[in-house]
This record gives structure tokens, sequence and C-alpha cells, in this order.
């Protein structure tokens, strides 16, 4: 069992406020990952929750028990540093063996931990090895190695894959999932790369300048964003923010005038648009399709070729480019006068302010049942 | 490649005009310390050789005496230094405050001031306490001399260690002096090898305390030149010879580790 609570932790260094009250309950064995634009506190808020950071103001609890004071080893956690942080001077399994060593842990009893944790990430025949004589790769399964030996009840990584080559990065994704799911432990981990992000979590938390935006599981996010932030670093390619005016509502929803003339109703509860107001459409790339009797019209402006799929980037004035997914044999090209279909359930309408205004019917999401527990 | 190979021959000779012009006076010194005091008055380089200068110095001088004196009270300090300025650094380096650097810069500062300047106050103080030609007395006074460049140095050189590693550490439950004993140490020996013998260096050569604040029991080397220096006039031979006994174990020390030193001192640039 561990939970970790965070109730209105703040963080300021002398009249900078880093850390703006953050409020969040991770739950046993929960996968979260801390999403976010460089700068915006993710690290900061991991190193409180490792005792590395003075907590300001407000409570951390792991399983329950307010933390604040406790200091790093005696919380139960491991971390996992971007740099990897391994002790340069010491071999591999003198690196994972050392929090047990100090712990006055007997020297067959260390050799047993360090050889299973070697086991699992195929660390064997690089024990005698001095960091130095490690791949960024290997360096990088030697720093979980260190955390797993200590058995830990929860897990912190902080953007642990960021320093490897992109097909590494694949494969340590996979690995570190695999063993969420092998050592039943909580797992804490940042990131700036929401793909780790999508992949890897139970459920994201998108941090903003210190504070969450939206707290949910990844489809959660993908679907319904709570706001423009969300809606725009959720998802790759991005979600398609396209200004908009408010026409009116009704039952059905809200009408908005789209760029190239065209109005569409969006089925969201109406709040406070009235009409004449700006507001932003939300289209995810694959909710559009290029059709001649398409609301919203512009001229194709860059065409890339992924093989299985092509994405059409459409200016639809003002030189404000909307993606469009189309199929690998797509035939549009630079210069094309188009028109695009909206899949009018799978728009999303943001207010003035950013604010998601709520969908009419939302449609129940695998993973959504956990997260709103 | 013709200029290339004439700029390099000049070069040659530019450093070894510089090395000859920086090691002239000792050669000078050597040279005189075998003359006899007759011919050590003229400058010529034509003489009988002779010990006699080396032999009236072992004579009047308890030579052996003195160089136990200067290692004792040179390690000595070396090492109360180090145990004071390891833990300094160490929070220097990796617990800053706001007032670190000024901390750091009013600590250089104190080394501007004239030592002169507060011979009197700690001459009294010494006396007072019994500190004064004894060991404890110089190493406390070359102990606190030194403090403020070893901190510095060590200072320096624990910021090349980064500092994750010792977060890890104290994830891992590594106590303050466990992380400087386990991995700060070891992580950064070049530097705080050389700091160490900088200081032991330093100590060494210091004349104007150990002049000062001891005369027989605890005398080190430069008291003993001195004593060469005044009494019934200049004795040019016996000066030299007492004076190059006197440099010959920091010399020998010196070139034995100039590799380390100047590892240590360039530890960071290079990496
Ligand atoms: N010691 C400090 N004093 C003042 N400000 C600090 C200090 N440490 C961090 N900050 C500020 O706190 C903010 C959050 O930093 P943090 O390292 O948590 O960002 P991050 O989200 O992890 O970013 P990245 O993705 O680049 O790692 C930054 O704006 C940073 O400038
Ligand atoms: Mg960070």
């Amino acid at each position: 069992m561990a939970t970790v609570t965070l109730k209105d932790v703040r963080k300021s260094y002398g009249a900078v406020n880093i850390i703006q009250g953050v409020d969040l309950a991770i739950k046993d064995r929960e996968f979260v990952v801390f999403v976010g634009p460089s700068g915006c506190g993710k690290s900061t808020l991991l190193r409180m929750i490792a005792g590395l950071e003075e907590i300001t103001s407000g409570d951390l609890m792991i399983d329950g028990a307010v933390v604040n004071d406790v200091p790093p080893d005696a919380r139960g956690l491991a971390m996992v540093f971007q740099s990897y942080a391994l002790y340069p001077h010491m071999s591999v399994a003198d690196n994972m063996a050392f929090a047990l060593r100090l712990a006055g842990v007997p020297k067959a009893e260390r050799d047993a931990k360090v050889g299973s944790a070697a086991k699992i990430l195929q660390l064997e025949k690089l024990l005698d090895r001095k960091p130095g004589q490690l791949s960024g790769g290997q360096r990088q399964r030697v720093a979980i190695g260190r955390a797993i030996v200590r058995q830990p009840k929860v897990f912190l990584f902080d953007e642990p894959l960021s320093n490897l080559d992109a097909s590494l990065r694949v494969q340590m994704r996979i690995e570190i999932a695999r063993l969420h799911s092998e050592l039943n432990a909580t797992m804490i981990y940042v990131t700036h790369d929401q793909i780790e992000a999508m992949t890897m979590a139970d459920r994201i938390v998108v941090l903003r300048a210190g504070k969450i935006e939206q707290v949910g599981s990844p489809l959660e996010l993908y679907h319904y964003p709570a706001n423009t932030f969300v809606a725009g670093f959720i998802g790759s390619p991005k979600m398609n923010l396209t200004q908009a005016t408010v026409r009116g509502s009704h039952a059905g929803g809200v009408d908005v005038q789209l760029p190239g003339g065209g109005v569409a109703t969006i089925p969201v509860e109406p709040r406070n648009a009235t009409a004449g107001a700006a507001c932003t459409v939300g289209f995810r790339p694959e909710t559009l399709a290029m059709a001649p009797e398409g609301p919203m019209g512009g001229k194709v402006a860059v065409v890339e070729h992924l093989g299985g799929e092509t994405l059409v980037y459409v200016d639809v004035g003002d030189g404000h480019l909307v993606t469009v997914k189309a199929s690998g044999s797509t035939s549009a090209k630079i210069g094309d006068v188009v028109r695009l279909a909206i899949d009018t359930v799978e728009a999303r309408l943001f207010d003035a302010e950013g604010q998601a205004m709520e969908p009419m019917n939302r449609r129940a999401i695998a993973g959504l049942a956990t997260a709103a527990q | 490649m013709k200029t290339k190979q004439r700029d390099k021959i000049i070069m040659t000779f530019l450093g070894w005009g510089v090395a000859f012009l920086v090691f002239f006076p000792i050669l000078w010194m050597a040279i005189t310390s075998f003359k006899s005091e007759i011919d050590a008055i003229t400058p010529s380089l034509f003489f009988h050789p002779t010990l006699e200068s080396y032999t009236t110095v072992n004579e009047r001088v308890n030579y052996f005496g003195a160089v136990i004196n200067s290692v004792v009270e040179s390690v000595g300090a070396t090492m109360v230094c180090l145990a004071f300025a390891v833990p300094a650094a160490y929070a220097m380096a990796f617990y800053p405050g706001r007032k670190t650097k000024d901390l750091l810069m009013w600590m250089m500062s104190t080394k501007m001031m004239p030592a002169v300047g507060v011979l009197v106050p700690i001459y009294v103080i010494f006396q007072q306490l019994g500190l004064l030609d004894t060991w404890t007395g110089i190493i406390a006074m070359f102990t606190m001399m030194n403090l403020p460049i070893v901190v510095w140095m060590l200072y320096s050189f624990f910021r090349e260690v980064p500092k994750e590693i010792l977060e890890a550490s104290r994830m891992d439950g590594a106590t303050p002096m466990q992380q400087m004993r386990l991995l700060l140490l070891p992580l950064s020996l070049p530097g705080v090898m050389s700091t160490a013998l900088l200081s032991i260096i330093l100590c060494w050569n210091e004349a104007f305390w150990s002049i000062n604040l001891t005369s027989v029991k605890a005398a080190p080397l430069t008291q003993l030149i001195v004593s060469f220096s005044s009494p019934e006039g200049l004795f040019w031979s016996k000066l030299s010879a007492a004076s190059l006994l006197a440099i010959a174990p920091i010399l020998v020390f010196g070139w034995l580790t100039q590799r380390q030193l100047v590892r240590g001192l360039t530890f960071g640039a290079v990496k």
C-alpha cells in the first residue's frame, strides 16, 4: 500500500511562487504522470515529494501520514534522475547496493537483492563495470536498478528518458511500463513529452506555471480537455484551436461562425455563450475530413505524407493552419482549395477565457471509470 | 612550415630563459653555500668547493629538530584545516544561502590585511594561553592562516560534483558525513590532494608567524634561516647553506608532487 496525497502544497523561492497550491490524491499502485511545458514546476513538485526540496506550505502525506519534515530516505521513496546521477567511482553492483550498505544490510543479502534486480533489468553481465563504461540506456537501467533494490513504496522518475535516443526511449518506455505491473508499486513520472504521458499513465496531471490544469486518464484528457491549454498540449498532431464567433445558442447546442463563413452547431451546454462573443473551437485532426459540403474552407498549404496517413495543413484565412488527418492515398496537393467537414460531436468549444463548455453527451471512456472514483 | 619551426625555437629559448631567471637565485644560493666565507663575498664562479658552511650550520643548530617541527606543523595544520574546511565547503557548495558568496568574499578579504597588523594582539593572546613556541600554537595559527584559501579551493572543486549525485545518495540514506566520506572526497580527490599539498607548502614557507611566535622548541626551518642572518654581521655562505637546507625538503616534495598539483589545479578546467 502506498498512497501519496498533496493538500494545497506550495513552494516559493523568496517572493516567487513556483508551486501555487496543488491538491492531488495518488492511489496505491497508480502510475501518475506529471506533464507540462518547461519551467512549469514538475521537477520541483517531484522533488518536494522526494524530500529534496522543502515544502513552503501545505501537507504532503504518504499512506496518510504527513511527511513534510521526514528526511528523504525515511519516506520510503526511490528516485531516478534525468542525469542518472550514478556514483561514478563505484561499480554497477556497488551503485545498486549503496542504499543497502548504508542501511547495514549484510553482504550476502545485498548481493542477492542486487542479483535479482540485475536479472529483471538484464544487467547481470555489467555488474563489475563502472558507470563511465556503460551506454546511456545501460546507465538508465542501472539507475532504475538502484531504485528497485530498495523496494520503495513509491518510485519517482524525473524525465528519465530524455537523454536517450528515440528508439531506445520507446524501448525503455515499454520496460518501465512492464516494471510497473511487475513490481506493483506506485509510480510518479515527470516528463514534458506528452506521448510518454499518454502511453504510460493511468492518470495524467497537466501542470502549467505551478498550477494543475487538469487531472484525468489519458483518453479523458484527449477527448475532454478542460481548457485550451490542455487541448493544445495533449495529442499529436495537436488539436486544432480555431478562433470563432458565437452566433447563438439553443437546445441543440451553440452555433458558431467558423473562418470561411460556415456555421456549425456544437452540442455543448451554452453556459454563458452570448451571441457575438469570441470563442475557440477545438477539432482533433482525425475528426475533420475534406468534403465539398463542409462549413470551413481554405487552401492547402502543406502536405505531409507519413505513409499510412497524410497530414494536410489547410490555411483557413489569416495564415491560420488547420491540420487534417487524411488517408495515406489522399490526392490533396499544395494550392488545392478545399472545404472541411466537421464531426461536431467530437468538436470542443471553449469560451473566451479558454475554459471548455460541457459537452452534452459525454461518452463513457475506457479508463475514465477508474479516474472518476 | 619554416616560420612554425622558427617560432618553436624562439619559444623554447624564451621558456628556458624565463625558467633560468626564476631558478637563478636558488642556483646562486646553492653555489654560494659551497664556497668559503671569503669566496662568498665575490661573485666569482671559480672557487674551491667546501662543506665548511654545512658543518658549521650543523654544529650551531639542530637541523633535524627543525625539520621535524616543520613537518609536524605544516602537516598538522593542513589536517586540522581540512577537518574544518571540508564540511564548510560542502555546506557552501551544496546548501548555499543568500549570503554564501558574501561570506566567501569576506573570508578572502581577511587575507588582504597585513599580518603584522594583528601581531600584537595575537602575541599577547598566545602568551596568555601559553601557546608561544608550541606545536599547538603554531598549528592553530597556520590553520587560521590557510583556512580561507583552503575553503575557497575546496568550494570550487566541490561545485564540480553534480549535485544530483549527492541528492541520489540522500535518497539512499547517506548522512552528510557519509556523503562527504563516500562520495565527495573520492570524487574530488585530485582537487582535495592539491589543496592539501598547497596548504603544506604555504605552511612550510611561512616565516612571519613562525619567527614571531617560536624561538627554540617549536621553531621550524624558516626560523633556522633567520638565526644565521643577523648576529655577527652577514655570513653569506652559512646563510646560503642554512637556506638551502631549509628549502631542500619542500623542493623535493614539490618536485615529487608537481604532477598531482598541476592535475588538481586544472581539474575543473580540463573536465
Ligand atoms: N533554486 C531556485 N530558485 C529560484 N527559482 C527556481 C529555483 N529552482 C527552480 N526555480 C524555478 O522554478 C520553476 C520550476 O522549475 P522546475 O525545474 O520545477 O521546472 P520543470 O517543470 O521541471 O521544467 P523542465 O521541463 O525544464 O525540467 C522554474 O521557473 C525555475 O526557474
Ligand atoms: Mg525538470
